[in-house]
C-alpha cells in the first residue's frame, strides 16, 4: 500500500514537472497585465494582438505550406527510394542505407550549416525555396525508415498470384503492394509533417530574410524577452496538437474496432 | 518487382543534398583564405585547441553530462513505475509522458523563461513565503533545467520499453532464491535494462551537447556552448572555415559516442537506437 502510494506520488510529481511550465505559460496568455508580477484580470487581448500581427500570421502560413509540401514530396521520393533500395544488391544497398542515416544521426546544427554552405555555393538565394529543399531532405530518411520494414514484410507470392491471375504489373502494384505498405507510408507522411512543423535549427540556417516559420519567429521574439503574444501563440499550438492527437487516437481505435468486428463476422 | 530505378531520384537527391554539403564542410574546415588565395591547412583545428575554445568544449560536455545524469536519476524510477504491471490507467500515463514531446521545442524552452525570470512564478511564490527572490535565469541551473525538461521523455521511453518487455519470471526467481528487492534490482533488473539506459543516455546527451537554443534563451547572450560557437562563426563573425572545423569536431564527438553506445547495445543484444 505504502509503496503504491509512493509510486503514484512520484508519477504525479513527474507530471507536475512536465506540465506546470505549459500551464503557467497558458495562464499568462490570459493575464491582462503585461508585467508578469501580478494577475490583473482575464483578457483575450493577446490573442487578438496575435491575429493582427502580420509577422506571426506569415510565419504560420509558411510553417503549414512548408510542412505540407515537404512531407508530400518526401513521402513520394522516400517511398520510391525504399522500393529501389530494397531491390538493390547488398553492397549498394548498405551504401545507400548508410547515406540515408547521415541526416538522421548528424547533429541538426551541422546539417543546417552544411545545407547553408551548399546553397551559397550554388548561388541559390536563401529563402522559401532553400527552406523547402532542406525540409524535404531531412524528411526523406524518416519516410524510408518507416516504409522499408513494410516492404520487407511483403509476401511476394501475393503479387505473383495477382500477375498469374492476369493483373498487369501496374494493377498488381496498386491493388496488392500499395495497400500492404500504406500504414508505413502514412506513418512516414505524418512523421515528416510533424518534424517539419517542429524544426527550428535547420530552418534557422537555411532561410533568408522575409521568410520564417513559427519556430524562428518564436525564437526571435523570445530573444527579446517575454512577450504575451508568444504565450497566446504557444497555447493555441498546444491546443491544436492536443486536438489532433485526440482525433488520431479516436480514428485509430475506431478502425481497430471495425477490424475486430469484421474479423468476428468472418468467423 | 525489379524496380531498381525507383531509387535513382533519391540517389541523385542524396548526392546533392547530403554528400556535397559534407564535402563543402570538409573543404571549408581544411582550408583558409589568405592573400595568396585558398590554402589547405589544419590551422582551423589548431585554433580550436586554444584555451578559450577548449573551455567552451569542456563546459558543453560537462553541462550535457550533468543533465543526462539528472534525466537518468529522475527518469529511471518513472520508467520502472510505468512498466509496473499493476499500474492503473497505464496507457494514459504513457500518453501523458509522451505528450510534451509533441509540443514545439521552442515553446517548451520559452515556457521556462516564464517560470524562472526575475518576476516569474517561482520568485513570486518565494516572495509569498517571505524569501528574497533568486537569480534563476541566465546561469548553469537554467540551462540544465531547460535540457532536462526538453529531453527527459527521451530517457524514460527507451528504459520503459526495455523494462516492460523484461521476463518477469527472472525477477520472481531472484526473489524465490532469497534476494531482497535492492539486490534483485542491482543484480537482475538494472543489468537487463542497460540497453534501454544506453539508448536513453545517447538520446539525451546528443541533443544536449549540440544545442544552441537552450543556452541562448535560458543562458543569456554571454553564455556560450559549442553550438553557440558554431552559430556565431557562421552568422556573426562570418568565419566559415573555423565554423566548419568546429562542426567537424562536433560531428566526430557524436559519431564516436554513438559508436560506443551501439557497440555496447549489441553486447547486450538489445535493439538498436531506431
Amino acid at each position: 500500500m505504502v509503496t503504491g502510494f509512493f509510486k503514484r506520488g512520484y508519477l504525479f510529481l513527474m507530471f507536475v514537472f512536465l506540465y506546470a511550465p505549459i500551464i503557467v505559460l497558458a495562464l499568462y496568455s490570459f493575464n491582462s497585465s503585461r508585467s508578469r508580477g501580478s494577475w490583473d484580470g482575464f483578457t483575450f487581448q493577446w490573442y487578438l494582438d496575435m491575429f493582427q500581427d502580420r509577422h506571426i500570421l506569415a510565419s504560420l502560413y509558411y510553417s503549414i505550406i512548408i510542412g505540407v509540401a515537404a512531407s508530400l514530396v518526401a513521402t513520394v521520393v522516400g517511398t520510391a527510394a525504399a522500393f529501389g533500395i530494397h531491390n538493390m544488391k547488398s553492397l549498394p544497398q548498405s551504401a545507400a542505407m548508410n547515406l540515408t542515416y547521415i541526416p538522421v544521426l548528424n547533429p541538426d546544427i551541422v546539417t543546417g550549416i552544411s545545407f547553408m554552405l551548399l546553397f551559397i555555393f550554388l548561388h541559390i538565394r536563401l529563402g522559401f525555396a532553400t527552406l523547402l529543399l532542406s525540409h524535404i531532405t531531412f524528411n526523406i530518411p524518416y519516410v524510408i525508415l518507416s516504409v522499408l520494414p513494410r516492404i520487407k514484410q511483403l509476401d511476394k507470392s501475393l503479387y505473383e498470384a495477382a500477375l498469374d491471375l492476369g493483373a498487369t504489373p501496374n494493377q498488381g502494384f496498386h491493388k496488392i503492394i500499395l495497400p500492404e505498405i500504406m500504414p508505413g507510408v502514412i506513418t512516414g507522411l505524418l512523421l515528416s509533417f510533424t518534424l517539419s512543423l517542429d524544426d527550428f535549427v535547420i530552418s534557422f540556417f537555411t532561410t533568408g530574410s522575409g521568410v520564417s516559420n513559427l519556430s524562428i519567429t518564436i525564437y526571435s521574439m523570445a530573444r527579446r524577452g517575454i512577450n504575451p503574444k508568444i504565450n497566446a501563440l504557444s497555447t493555441l499550438m498546444f491546443v491544436c496538437v492536443l486536438i489532433l492527437l485526440i482525433i488520431v487516437n479516436v480514428l485509430m481505435s475506431r478502425q481497430q474496432n471495425s477490424n475486430n468486428s469484421r474479423r468476428l463476422g468472418n468467423v | 518487382m525489379k524496380k531498381n530505378w525507383a531509387a535513382y531520384p533519391y540517389i541523385f537527391w542524396i548526392v546533392i543534398f547530403t554528400v556535397v554539403p559534407l564535402i563543402l564542410l570538409f573543404y571549408f574546415g581544411l582550408t583558409i583564405k589568405d592573400s595568396k588565395g585558398v590554402v589547405i591547412t589544419l590551422a582551423n583545428f589548431k585554433r580550436f585547441g586554444e584555451p578559450v575554445y577548449i573551455k567552451v568544449l569542456i563546459r558543453s560536455l560537462i553541462l550535457a553530462a550533468e543533465s543526462t545524469f539528472l534525466c537518468l536519476l529522475l527518469g529511471y524510477p518513472a520508467a520502472m513505475i510505468l512498466a509496473d504491471r499493476k499500474l492503473n490507467f497505464k496507457s494514459t500515463m504513457i500518453l501523458l509522458m509522451v505528450l510534451p514531446m509533441w509540443m514545439n521545442f521552442l515553446v517548451r524552452t520559452y515556457a521556462w523563461l516564464t517560470l524562472l525570470e526575475k518576476k516569474g512564478i517561482i520568485n513570486m511564490l518565494l516572495g509569498y513565503i517571505g524569501l528574497p527572490p533568486l537569480n534563476l535565469l541566465y546561469n548553469d541551473f537554467a540551462v540544465i533545467m531547460g535540457m532536462v525538461y526538453n529531453f527527459l521523455p527521451f530517457m524514460v521511453l527507451p528504459i520503459y520499453s526495455v523494462l516492460s518487455k523484461m521476463d518477469h519470471r527472472l525477477i520472481e526467481a531472484a526473489e524465490d532464491l532469497g534476494a531482497n528487492p535492492l539486490y534483485t534490482f542491482r543484480k537482475v533488473i538494472f543489468p537487463l535494462s542497460l540497453p534501454g539506459v544506453t539508448s536513453g543516455i545517447t538520446m539525451v546527451f546528443m541533443p544536449s551537447v549540440t544545442t544552441f537554443v537552450i543556452s541562448r534563451l535560458l543562458g543569456g547572450g554571454q553564455y556560450t556552448l559549442i553550438g553557440n560557437l558554431i552559430e556565431e562563426q557562421f552568422l556573426t563573425t562570418g568565419d566559415w572555415n573555423f565554423g566548419s572545423a568546429i562542426s567537424i569536431i562536433m560531428m566526430l564527438i557524436i559519431l564516436v559516442s554513438m559508436g560506443f553506445a551501439s557497440q555496447y547495445e549489441t553486447h547486450q543484444e538489445g535493439g538498436g537506437l531506431w
